[in-house]
């Protein structure tokens, strides 16, 4: 689904202070499996995440999405060259392929759990009735029901993880792309989510994790382990 | 075209929502702006609407006033003047007018005196609202008057002129032409000044020329010399009031611009969010021009609003005493509501314009960076 070719990130390139994220990563990622990403801090996880999500460009190397379509893209090719791609066709993938989970949960404080859950798909231009049934279903399934109207800073640290995964659920994305899901949260809690994890896979959902807590490496969950060190694949 | 629709009222119910955040600092925001608005809009309601009534009331005034002067100040003219003048060529009439000030020490006032065309009735007079309510005298109360000489002119008030001109005659007293000449010792051979009509108003320049060239001491004053002095009055008057507001708006500009232009931490953050979760840079834009639209508008609409009541139903309490007049007597006229198209839009890219701006751009930098970085940055 999603094929990384010599792609490299360097911060402040130039400068005294450059540094290379990132460096000549290959690797490919299967479609509908469960594929976490491992490494030390400073590895590279989150970066090499940012750029498979769209979120940020790479320095140099390519980026191939392929079975997904692009709306307005050609795909004659078989695949859609994201690093190619003008802004709009970025958040494009970023709204419609790919569902983020982020490690500090990244909710927007003073507004209601069903607000945040549903402001994915404000720009979509789907009808506002739509995307609130679909979001009190996602809720409903994590448990939530009760919580539509609470503000999201009332929430402990697994309801803020569970109304994150919902939010990446909500216009129905190909893949999820979790950063450190796990950082915040109980060994229960870590659990639950990777059987939460595990119920989208079945679902025929792509999961890309970047980890590097055992709980998540070990799950029975997931289906292949990518090592990183120092910007690099090592195994 | 629906889907783009729906897409703004989403953003919109967002915006709206986002706004209801920050309640106490929008709430001061909203405050500040609509006061704001509602000063400047008051002054040009005001003013605009005075001058039409000037205007309104001057409309039946004489064409031309012909005065006397001497050693550079108006005296009194001769009655002799009135026959010469009554031949010129083109001139309709000529009407010797009387009329004076009159100070009260009792209420620290200055009443207008006049005598009317009719030339009233010997012992009777007729007062403006003002006089009235200074005085707390009606019709059929006395109203005794002090002589040149210090002696009492007792006059029966037997009217109270009506409000719809009480611009100029809230302070008016119309008394008979026996009894002015007692009260000022004014001789039965003169008048204040002359009231001239003449027959085509393109001529009045020229019959102008003619009377000074006849009376080198006078000083004929045209119709249109009044209203242009008159216009010129309130102008000076409500710049003086804008200069004040000036100071009020600068501050409002500084305290609007660092709200407006400086993004918080947390709005850049949420800025990056929005645009993780696939919101366009467009959309980022959309929602802050809504919020800069909403907080601007709704100042705007408000400002406006309790302008209009203040001044053409609350009559104006807060200018009154700058813009209507010197006079102790401030006249208490429903203004005639009159809203200037111009002048509103004016006020309009004054305010909400620069300020939807001031929100707009902060925004869109913020919102063109990868939103990785704006993640990061945090």
């Amino acid at each position: 689904m999603i094929s990384v070719a010599d792609v490299r990130k360097v911060f402040n390139a130039g400068k005294a202070n450059e540094y290379i994220a990132l460096d000549g990563i290959q690797l490919d990622i299967e479609k509908g499996r469960v594929t976490v990403i491992k490494g030390p801090s400073g590895s590279g996880k989150t970066t090499l995440l940012s750029v498979i999500g769209c979120m940020a460009r790479p320095t140099s190397g390519r980026i191939r999405l392929s079975g997904v379509p692009v709306e307005g893209v050609p795909t004659d090719a078989g695949y859609v060259e994201t690093t190619s791609l003008p802004e709009r066709f970025l958040t494009q993938i970023r709204r419609k392929t790919f569902g983020f989970i982020f490690q500090q949960y990244n909710l927007v404080a003073g507004m209601t759990v069903l607000e945040n859950v549903m402001l994915p798909a404000y720009p979509t231009g789907e009808p506002y009735s739509t995307v609130r049934g679909r979001a009190e279903d996602f809720l409903k399934m994590f448990g939530l029901h009760g919580r539509l109207e609470a503000k999201v800073e009332w929430l402990s640290g697994g309801e803020s993880q569970r109304v994150s995964i919902a939010r990446a659920l909500i216009n129905n994305p190909a893949a999820i792309i979790a950063d450190e899901p796990t950082a915040h949260l109980d060994t229960k809690l870590s659990s639950e989510f990777m059987d939460m994890m595990g119920t989208l896979n079945r679902e025929g959902r792509t999961i890309i994790i970047a980890s590097h807590d055992p709980a998540v490496c070990e799950s029975s969950v997931i289906h292949r382990v990518v090592e990183m060190r120092d910007g690099r694949v090592v195994r | 075209m629906n889907s783009r629709l729906e897409v703004q009222r989403n953003i919109l119910d967002f915006t709206l929502s986002s706004l209801l955040r920050r309640k106490a600092k929008n709430s001061i925001l909203i405050l500040v702006f609509t006061l704001v608005v509602f000063m400047l809009a008051s002054i040009i309601f005001f003013t605009n609407a005075v001058k039409r009534e000037a205007v309104a009331v001057l409309k039946n005034s004489p064409d031309m006033v012909v005065q006397r002067l001497s050693a550079g100040r108006h005296d009194l003219i001769p009655s002799e003047y009135i026959g010469t003048i009554k031949e010129m060529k083109g001139v309709v009439s000529v009407k010797g007018r009387h009329w004076g000030y009159y100070f009260e020490p009792a209420a620290s006032a200055n009443f207008t005196l006049v005598v009317p065309e009719d030339g009233g009735e010997d012992g009777k007079i007729v007062t403006g609202k003002g006089v009235s309510r200074t005085m707390r005298a009606g019709e059929g109360d006395i109203l005794p008057l002090k002589s040149y000489k210090g002696e009492w002119v007792v006059l029966a008030i037997k009217g109270v002129l009506k409000s719809d001109s009480e611009l100029v005659s809230s302070d008016l007293i119309e008394i008979s032409e026996k009894d002015f000449r007692k009260l000022f010792g004014i001789s039965q051979d003169s008048f204040t000044d002359i009231a001239v009509t003449v027959k085509n108003p393109k001529e009045t320049l020229t019959i102008a020329k003619k009377i000074k060239e006849s009376f080198p001491d006078t000083r004929p004053i045209l119709r249109s010399e009044v209203l242009r002095t008159y216009d010129s009055l309130f102008n000076w008057r409500s710049g003086l009031l804008l200069l004040i507001a000036a100071g009020a708006v600068f501050a409002f500009i500084i305290f609007a611009f660092d709200r407006a232009s400086g993004l918080s931490a947390e709005e850049r953050r949420e800025i990056g969010i929005l645009k993780a979760i696939g919101w366009e840079t467009s959309d980022v834009i959309a929602f802050k021009f809504w919020e800069g639209s909403v907080i601007s508008l709704s100042s705007f609409m408000a400002g406006i609003i309790l302008a209009y009541f203040h001044v053409f139903f609350a009559y104006a309490p807060l200018f009154e005493p700058v813009l209507k007049g010197w006079a102790v007597l401030y006249p208490e006229f429903r203004l005639v509501p009159f809203i200037d198209p111009f002048q509103i839009a004016t006020l309009f890219f004054l305010t909400v314009l620069p300020y939807t701006a001031a929100t707009i751009i902060p925004s869109w930098r913020s919102a063109v960076v990868d939103p990785d970085r704006i993640m990061r940055s945090q």
